[in-house]
């Protein structure tokens, strides 16, 4: 087991150096010139030169990338030219290892600025998950169960058109209507659980969660439900009943324990690709995350930003698999190597 | 006897009693016939043997005693009376009560009906906690013995282990140990032993047939395997699209059929003494659809013997299941007049030649 811990631990730590060189290097593919974005209003070429120095644009695609590796471990300082540092020490910005880079168009650390968005993102997708999978898993055993009847065939139909909506056009229903025109909740803002409590900072979630929790819980519904119906057919599942367990804990401990793995692949996948930013929830609810943050760097060519939240991104999802691997092991037995 | 029960023209109510059983299915292309008027009796410590070919409603009749039927639309009729409650009558809250305590089942496959996510102990020890309100340990040690019962060696440990982990045997002790916990006083082994390697099979019987002497336990032994009925069975029903279609003792059966199909049954048996040009002769042709079931007997179509009936009878009239030339206990389905010595001219020398020499 633990050798297979360290074997996936390595494979991923490959795949993100080759992750953030591709992302260097399709960066400098463009035809933009980013140092042009970052100079500012005043812009002139003498000007265009020192910023396109400071952030050490002017260096080869690969040298950069040299440069950010070397800057996760040991940390760097900026300007990254050490002529522009030596000539206005006062403006030299240090930023620590692990460092992903400085923003001059925010002035600050891209690990202050993931520093700061992060706890938003996170608190968003872990309280959609919860929603989605409390509400998929329950709404898809009940359609299992009533199989073809008018309740099942209502909860399918239902999740599909869901499924179809895109989520800015359920996020501004909920937000021009629920909250605005009808007044039932309170206009979320977000607010930390150090600024306003638990229950404000929950109770301000809960519209976006909703928005992202409906689309992806119209999926799971039908996911479970094709999945508990499967396993229904089951040998194992007449063996329970032979028994004489009861309904309730046949659907409990047997057959939702044998439609467990699929579900849990798919809700750990999605979750994080939900931590690299819900981009349009988080633009229609103005939440400054992760998900804005990446826009607005891409917008703007922020190479440092960019190429940090693409690298947490790909950290996330790669985690996220060797996790969802251990929880194999965890549920099927068969799985656990001797 | 005294006069009073010689009198009374019902025998004793035996312990399980099926009457005139039916089992349809509506399906989009029409009714499923899968049992049609199944009648038989067994006592108590009785080992009752199915026989038929797959889709002669041979497990659907046992899922129908185990009220396994509930929750698929399946329309049952007719009576199945165990120990003088007739159980199609239950709500299916008190057939679930009774399920696991007073009817238990094995099935074919062990491997597949044992849950993989869960280990052989806690699967066997939750069969014995339904009916019982013990503890999760006393439910545990009580799973030990019954596997130490059924012969697993080191029960103590296997207890904590997966069914994947088992061998094909070990898990068929394994299901039938979760069977037996609740001393059901029925026991259906649904083709017990097909998955099994030949070697374990003997065993898995020889098991079977110990703990029904200990149990008292009454078996029906679902298979396709004469075999497996000439080793355990007291009683044979020999079953054909979904109707009985010879029933009686064992050893009347096996010696002295009267049916074609239950010939053909015999005629494909393989025999391991036999020398190797000895023929193997398979029954022509496929069951019959049960959707759209022949006219008359099922089995004209593929029955050899029909030209021997007088007139278009099989083709045109399902015989009733009567007693042959052998007496009241001997019942079969067919409209040969005299079977007995078709079978001894015509059959016995294809299938067994040394046993006619003998005579």
């Amino acid at each position: 087991m633990f050798a297979f811990i360290v074997r996936r631990v390595i494979a991923g730590v490959i795949m993100l150096i080759v992750m953030s060189l591709v992302t260097f290097l399709l960066f400098f593919a463009s035809p933009v010139d980013p140092a042009q974005f970052a100079c500012g209003k005043n812009c002139s070429p003498a000007i265009k030169e020192q910023t396109r120095k400071a952030l050490g644009y002017q260096k080869p695609a690969v040298e950069q990338w040299k440069d950010f590796m070397v800057g996760i471990f040991k940390g760097r300082d900026y300007p990254d030219d050490p002529a522009l540092r030596k000539a206005a020490p006062q403006l030299v910005a240090h930023c620590p290892a692990p460092c992903f880079g400085y923003s001059v168009l925010n002035s600050k650390t891209v690990n202050e600025e993931i520093k700061r968005a992060f706890p938003i993102t996170l608190s968003l997708a872990v309280f959609a998950l919860i929603l989605w999978l409390l509400g998929g898993v329950a709404l898809g055993c009940i359609a299992a169960l009533t199989k073809g009847s008018f309740i099942d065939r209502g909860l399918v139909g239902i999740s599909l058109v869901l499924y179809a909506f895109p989520t800015f056009f359920i996020g501004l229903i909920l937000l021009k209507f629920v909250s605005i025109k009808w007044g039932l909740w309170d206009k979320p803002e977000y607010t930390s659980i150090a600024d306003g409590g638990v229950f404000s900072w929950l109770s301000n979630l809960f519209l976006p969660a909703v928005t992202l929790a409906v689309v992806f819980m119209a999926a799971y519904v039908r996911m479970t439900r094709a999945f508990v119906l499967e396993a229904m057919s089951e040998d194992y599942i007449r063996t329970a009943n032979a028994k004489g367990l009861s309904k309730g804990r046949v659907l409990v401990k047997h057959t939702l324990r044998g439609a467990l793995t699929p579900i849990v692949t798919m809700a750990g996948l999605d979750f994080a690709g939900l931590l690299a930013g819900a981009i349009i929830t988080e633009y229609v609810f103005n939440f400054n995350g992760l998900g804005k943050l990446v826009v607005d760097a891409n917008r703007t060519y922020d190479l440092p930003t960019i190429i940090g939240t693409v690298v947490l991104a790909a950290t996330f999802v790669i985690v996220a698999n060797i996790v969802v691997d251990l929880l194999y092991a965890v549920i099927d037995p068969r799985v656990r190597v001797a | 006897m005294d006069s009073m029960a010689s009198r009374a023209t019902e025998p004793a109510p035996s312990f399980l009693s099926v009457r005139d059983l039916q089992v349809h299915f509506p399906t989009s292309d029409g009714l499923v016939k899968a049992v049609n008027g199944l009648t038989f009796d067994l006592e108590a410590g009785k080992t009752l043997g199915i026989v038929g070919e797959s889709g002669s409603g041979k497990s659907v009749s046992s899922l129908a005693i185990m009220g396994l039927h509930h929750g698929t639309n399946a329309q049952i009729s007719g009576e199945i009376v165990l120990e003088g409650t007739d159980l199609l009558g239950l709500t299916p809250d008190e057939m679930r009560q009774r399920r696991g305590r007073d009817v238990a089942m094995i099935f074919q496959d062990p491997l597949s009906a044992m849950h993989p996510y869960y280990t052989v102990g806690n699967q066997i020890a939750e069969a014995y906690q339904v009916h019982h309100d013990v503890s999760r340990g006393a439910a545990k040690k009580r799973a030990i013995e019954m596997l130490d019962r059924v012969g697993i060696p080191n029960a103590q440990q296997r207890v904590d282990d997966y069914p994947h982990q088992f061998s094909g045997g070990m898990r068929q002790r394994a299901m039938i140990a979760m069977g037996l916990i609740n001393d059901p006083g029925l026991l259906i082994a649904d083709e017990p032993t097909t998955a099994l390697d030949v070697t374990v099979q003997a065993q898995i019987l020889d098991l079977l047939q110990d703990l029904q002497r200990e149990f008292n336990s009454a078996i029906i032994i679902i298979t396709h395997d004469l075999g497996v009925v000439a080793e355990m069975a007291d009683d044979v029903l020999v079953m054909y699209a979904g109707r009985a279609v010879e029933h009686g003792p064992t050893n009347e059966i096996l010696v002295h059929p009267e049916m074609p199909y239950t010939w053909g049954l015999l005629s494909s048996v393989p025999d391991v003494t036999a020398d190797t040009d000895a023929r193997l002769i398979p029954i022509p042709g496929n069951p019959p659809s049960l959707l759209n079931p022949p006219s008359g007997c099922s089995f004209h179509p593929r029955c050899p013997h029909k030209d021997k009936v007088p007139g278009d009878l099989c083709r045109t009239t399902l015989p009733d299941l009567v007693p042959g030339q052998r007496g009241p206990g001997h019942t079969k389905r067919c409209h040969l007049a005299d079977p007995e010595s078709i079978y001894q001219s015509e059959i016995l020398p294809e299938i067994a030649p040394d046993l006619v020499e003998e005579r």
